[in-house]
C-alpha cells in the first residue's frame, strides 16, 4: 500500500475515532505539541496514560469487592482517573468517570459497579483503537512517509 | 223674830225636778272632775304637749266648774249662808277662770289648727316622696337591665348572637308581647323581617322602605309610637277580640367602618338603618312609659355598635383569610418560579457543555473534510456544512448569551481599544454580501470621534455588526450609511426614549451611531416587537428566513449595558429603516496607548516561545502532568515537575519564575501551597506567580483562588495557543484571570 493511500486511512480512521466520540480535540493538542525536540511525545503520555489507568481499575475493583466500601476512596481514585482520561482527550471514559463519581455521590453501590464496567470496556475500547491508531503511523514511517498534521479551527 | 240667815228659795222646789236636777249636777260634778283626770292620764302619755299652762287654767276652769255644780247640790234645799258663800265664792273663782280661759283659748285654738294644718302637708309630702322613691327605684331598674342587655349583647361578636339576644332581653325586660327586627335588603328598597321574639322562622315578609310611618321612624333618634295596624307591626294574624298593644318603633344605626374614620361622630347622612318593633301584651292596659322608651332607645344604640364590632371582626377575618390565601399562592408562586429557575440553570449547565462538544466534533471534522482531496461539488458541500455548524454555533452562543444576560450574570469586559477599527472590520466582514446584493456601503466617521474607546470591544462589534447585518439582510437594492459621531447633549435626548437620561460625565462620552438603509422599511405597528426576542416580524418573515429574531434583542440588552439606548425608525414599508444607538464609552487616560492589543483574531501577539523561562508544574495526576510539561517544553520552557504539596515546598525556589498548580475539587492543598509561597517569598519581585490549573467553571475556585493570593486561574483543558497567550499575559501584566 502506497504511502499516500495509508495516510487517507489514518486519517479517515482518525476521524471516526472523533465521529464516535473516543477521542476529542484534547489529543489533537498532544499531537501538536509532538516535534523534532520531542518525538515521542504522545506515545510516551498515552502509555503513561495506559499504566495508570490499570491501576486504577485495578484498585477499584478491589475497593468495589470490599463488603464495606469505602466511597471517599472510590471517589478519589475516579476523579484520578476523569483526569488523565480529559487530558489525553480520551473523552468517553471521561464521561464515564463523571457518572461515576455522581453514584457515588449517592452511595448507590449497583450504580458504581455498572460504572465500572462501563469505564473498563471505554478503555478497552480507547487502548484498542490507539494501538490500532499507532501501528498504522509506524507503518507510514517504516513506509517513509510522515505523519499528516491535522489542523483545526473553531 | 230674828231674821234668819237662810236663804230660801224663791219657790218651793217641786220633788221630782228637784231630783233630776240634783242627779244632773252630781253628774256634771262627775264630769267636770273626772275631764282633768283624762287630760292628765293622756297628756302625760304624749310625750310632746306645749301647753301645760293652758292645761292647768283648763284644769282649774274644770274643777271650779264641778265644784260650783257640786256645791249646788246643797242649795237645793235650806242651805246655811256658809253654804251660799262657799257657792259664791266658787261661782266668782269659776267666773274668773272661764273668762282667763275664754280668753287664753283665744290664742290657743289657731295654733292647734295650724298643727293640724302643718300635720296634714307634711302627710302630703311624704307621699309625694314617696311616689318619687319609687320614680328612681323603677329608672335604676331601668338602668340595671339596660346594664344587664348591653352586657349581653356586647358579650359576643357574633350578628346572629347579638339581635337574638337583644330580642330576647327586651322582651323579658319589658314583658313583650313581640319583638321584631326589620333589616334593609342588599338593594336597600325594602324592609326584611329578619328576627322575631316569638315565631321561630320568620318567613320573608317584605315591606317596601318608603313608607311614611317608616321615614317618620327613621328621621328621629326616639322610640316613636306607632300605629298597630301598620305593616310593620302586624306581625300576628289577629284573632276576634285582641286589642292589640301599643306598638313603639325604633330606627337602629348599621354603621360601617368607612364612618370611624372621621374623627368627630359623624352625621348620619348615607345611613341605613334597621327597624326595630316592639309589642305591648295586648288586652292590657298598659301604656309605654317614658322610662320605657329611653331604655328602648338606649338599647338600640347599643345593639347598632354591636353589630358595627361584629361588622368588622368579620371584615378583618375575610382580609386575614385573603392575605394567607395570598401568602400561600405567592408562596407556591415562588416556589414554582425558583424550580424554574434551577430547572433553566441545570439545562443551561447541561447545554453549556452539551451542546458545544458536538458542534466541535462537527466544525473540527469539516475543517478537517476540507485539508482532503475533494471533488469542487464536495468542496462545496463541505463549506456549507461548515458555513451551517458555524451559524450554529453562533446561535447556540447567542442563547446562552442571552440567558445570561437575562440573568444579570453577564458583564462587560472592558479594555481600551480602536475605535475606527471597530467600524472598519465591520465594514470589512459585511462588504462581501453587500458587494454581491450590489449594495453600496458608506462609513461616515465624524473627525471628533476618538481614535481609542475604553469599552467592551467585542460586544460594541457585535452590536455594530448585528445592526449593519440587519440592514444588508433587508436591503435588496440602493446602499446602506453608516455614521459614527459624538452625541451632543442635546441631540442625546430623544422624545422616543423619555426613560433615557444620560448624564454627560467627564472621561465619558456618548457614542452615537446611525445606520441607514433603503430597504424594505417596518410598519409602524411592528417596531416595538423588533426588539422583543423571538417575535419575527411576518412580512420578514415571508421575505428571507434567516433570522433567528434573537440578535435585535440581545443588541438592546449588550446596549443596555453599556448604559446607551438603541432604536428603530422608519417611515412605512418600503421606504427604508435607520437604526440608531447610543453607548457610554470611556475615553482612556493615554491617547497613544502601547500596550493595545486590537482585532482579537490576530493569534499571535506577544512572545512565541519562552527560552530558558523556570517553571514548576505541581500535578498530582501522572498523564496530566506529562501532558503540561509536554506543553510548556514545547513553548520552550525549563520545566521542573512534582507530584506532591510536599515535593513542591521542597523543590520551590526564586529561580522558578512561575508556578502551575492543579488544583482539583477534592483536595484543597493547592491553595496552601500559595499561601506557603507568599509566606517563603515576601519580596514581591522574587516570588514565583502563581497560577491555578481547574476543571471546574464555577466562581467559587475561582474566588478561592483569588482569596489565597494566586495570580491566575486557568481553566481546564489548556491547548496550546491559550498556554502560549497565557504566559505571555503573565509576564507582560503580572496577573491573569481568564474569565470563566
Amino acid at each position: 500500500m502506497e504511502v499516500g493511500q495509508m495516510q487517507r486511512r489514518l486519517l479517515e480512521y482518525t476521524k471516526s475515532l472523533f465521529m464516535e466520540g473516543v477521542l476529542d480535540n484534547q489529543f489533537l493538542q498532544l499531537q501538536q505539541l509532538q516535534d523534532e525536540s520531542n518525538p515521542d511525545f504522545v506515545a510516551e503520555v498515552v502509555s503513561l496514560f495506559f499504566a495508570d489507568s490499570e491501576r486504577l481499575l485495578n484498585d477499584l475493583t478491589r475497593a468495589l469487592d470490599q463488603p464495606t466500601i469505602d466511597f471517599k476512596m472510590v471517589d478519589s481514585h475516579v476523579h484520578q482517573l476523569k483526569g488523565s482520561s480529559s487530558s489525553i482527550g480520551a473523552e468517553r471514559i471521561k464521561n464515564a468517570c463523571v457518572a461515576f463519581r455522581n453514584f457515588c455521590e449517592e452511595q448507590n453501590i449497583e450504580g458504581c459497579m455498572s460504572c465500572l464496567q462501563q469505564v473498563k470496556q471505554e478503555y478497552c475500547l480507547v487502548k484498542n483503537k490507539l494501538e490500532t491508531l499507532f501501528r498504522m503511523e509506524q507503518q507510514i514511517v517504516a513506509a517513509g512517509g510522515s505523519i499528516p498534521m491535522m489542523e483545526l479551527s473553531f | 223674830m230674828e231674821s234668819c240667815n237662810c236663804i230660801e228659795p224663791q219657790w218651793p222646789a217641786d220633788e221630782l225636778l228637784m231630783k233630776y236636777q240634783y242627779i244632773s249636777d252630781f253628774f256634771i260634778a262627775l264630769a267636770y272632775f273626772s275631764i282633768p283626770l283624762e287630760l292628765i292620764y293622756f297628756v302625760k302619755k304624749s310625750a310632746v304637749f306645749p301647753y301645760r299652762w293652758v292645761l292647768v287654767q283648763f284644769g282649774a276652769f274644770i274643777v271650779l266648774c264641778g265644784a260650783t255644780h257640786l256645791i249646788n247640790l246643797w242649795t237645793f234645799n235650806m242651805h246655811s249662808r256658809t253654804v251660799a258663800i262657799v257657792m259664791t265664792t266658787a261661782k266668782v273663782l269659776t267666773a274668773v277662770v272661764s273668762c282667763a280661759t275664754a280668753l287664753m283659748l283665744v290664742h290657743i285654738i289657731p295654733d292647734l289648727l295650724s298643727v293640724k294644718t302643718r300635720e296634714l302637708f307634711l302627710k302630703n309630702k311624704a307621699a309625694e316622696l314617696d311616689r318619687e322613691m319609687g320614680l328612681i327605684r323603677t329608672q335604676e331598674e331601668t338602668g340595671r337591665h339596660v346594664r344587664m342587655l348591653t352586657h349581653e349583647i356586647r358579650s359576643t361578636l357574633d350578628r346572629h348572637t347579638i339581635l337574638k339576644t337583644t330580642l330576647v332581653e327586651l322582651g323579658r325586660t319589658l314583658a313583650l308581647e313581640e319583638c321584631a327586627l326589620w333589616m334593609p335588603t342588599r338593594t336597600g328598597l325594602e324592609l326584611q323581617l329578619s328576627y322575631t321574639l316569638r315565631q321561630q322562622n320568620p318567613v320573608g315578609y317584605t315591606v317596601p322602605i318608603q313608607l311614611p310611618v317608616i321615614n317618620q321612624v327613621f328621621s328621629s333618634n326616639h322610640a316613636v309610637k306607632i300605629s298597630p295596624n301598620c305593616p310593620v307591626a302586624r306581625l300576628r294574624p289577629l284573632a276576634g277580640k285582641y286589642m292589640p298593644g301599643e306598638v313603639v318603633a325604633v330606627r337602629v344605626p348599621l354603621l360601617h367602618l368607612s364612618n370611624f374614620q372621621i374623627n368627630d361622630w359623624p352625621e348620619l347622612s348615607t345611613k341605613r338603618y334597621a327597624l326595630m318593633v316592639l309589642m305591648l301584651p295586648s288586652d292590657s292596659a298598659r301604656q309605654w312609659h317614658v322610662h320605657e322608651l329611653e331604655l328602648v332607645e338606649v338599647v338600640a344604640d347599643q345593639v347598632a355598635v354591636a353589630l358595627s364590632h361584629a361588622a368588622i371582626l368579620e371584615e378583618s377575618m375575610r382580609a386575614r383569610d385573603l392575605l394567607m390565601q395570598q401568602n400561600i399562592a405567592l408562596d407556591s408562586a415562588r416556589r414554582e418560579a425558583e424550580t424554574a429557575i434551577r430547572a433553566r440553570n441545570d439545562f443551561l449547565a447541561v447545554m453549556n457543555h452539551e451542546m458545544r462538544t458536538p458542534m466541535h466534533a462537527i466544525i473540527a471534522l469539516s475543517s478537517l473534510l476540507q485539508e482532503t482531496e475533494l471533488t469542487p461539488e464536495q468542496r462545496l458541500m463541505v463549506e456549507t456544512i461548515l458555513k451551517s455548524s458555524n451559524l450554529l454555533a453562533t446561535l447556540i452562543n447567542d442563547v446562552l448569551d442571552l440567558s445570561r444576560l437575562e440573568d444579570g450574570s453577564l458583564q462587560l469586559q472592558i479594555g481600551t481599544f480602536n475605535l475606527h477599527a471597530v467600524f472598519r472590520e465591520v465594514l470589512n466582514l459585511i462588504k462581501p454580501i453587500a458587494s454581491v446584493k450590489k449594495l453600496l456601503v458608506a462609513l461616515n466617521l465624524a473627525p471628533d470621534l476618538p481614535e481609542y474607546a475604553v469599552g467592551d470591544e467585542k460586544r460594541l462589534m457585535q452590536t455594530l455588526l448585528n445592526v449593519v447585518g440587519n440592514a444588508v439582510k433587508f436591503t435588496k437594492e440602493g446602499n446602506i450609511s453608516i455614521t459614527g459621531f459624538v452625541a451632543k447633549s442635546e441631540s442625546l435626548r430623544d422624545s422616543r426614549a423619555p426613560e433615557f437620561f444620560p448624564v454627560p460625565i467627564e472621561n465619558h462620552f456618548y457614542l452615537r451611531v446611525q445606520v441607514r438603509d433603503s430597504g424594505s422599511g417596518i410598519s409602524p405597528q411592528d417596531i416595538p416587537n423588533l426588539f422583543t426576542k423571538f417575535a419575527q416580524n411576518q412580512a420578514i418573515a415571508l421575505r428571507n428566513s434567516s433570522g433567528s429574531g434573537l440578535g435585535l434583542a440581545i443588541c438592546k440588552r449588550f446596549v443596555n449595558l453599556m448604559e446607551g439606548h438603541i432604536w428603530i425608525e422608519s417611515e412605512g414599508l418600503g421606504k427604508g429603516c435607520t437604526a440608531i444607538f447610543i453607548v457610554k464609552l470611556g475615553i482612556p487616560e493615554h491617547s497613544n496607548d502601547s500596550n493595545l492589543s486590537f482585532i482579537p483574531k490576530m493569534p499571535v501577539h506577544g512572545q512565541t516561545n519562552f527560552p530558558g523561562l523556570k517553571v514548576l508544574v505541581m500535578d498530582e495526576n501522572g498523564v496530566s502532568r506529562s501532558v503540561t510539561k509536554g506543553l510548556l517544553l514545547h513553548l520552550g520552557c525549563d520545566v521542573m515537575t512534582v507530584s506532591s504539596v510536599e515535593e513542591c515546598f521542597q523543590v520551590v525556589s526564586h529561580e522558578h519564575q512561575v508556578v502551575f498548580m492543579d488544583v482539583c475539587v477534592p483536595g484543597i492543598d493547592g491553595y496552601e501551597v500559595a499561601v506557603h509561597i507568599h509566606d517563603k517569598f515576601t519580596r514581591r519581585h522574587e516570588r514565583p506567580l502563581i497560577v491555578a490549573l481547574t476543571g471546574s467553571t464555577d466562581n467559587l475556585t475561582k474566588d478561592n483562588c483569588m482569596r489565597v493570593g494566586m495570580d491566575g486561574v486557568i481553566l481546564k483543558p489548556v491547548s496550546l495557543e491559550k498556554m502560549r497567550s497565557v504566559l505571555s499575559d503573565l509576564l507582560e501584566h503580572r496577573v491573569l484571570f481568564e474569565s470563566m
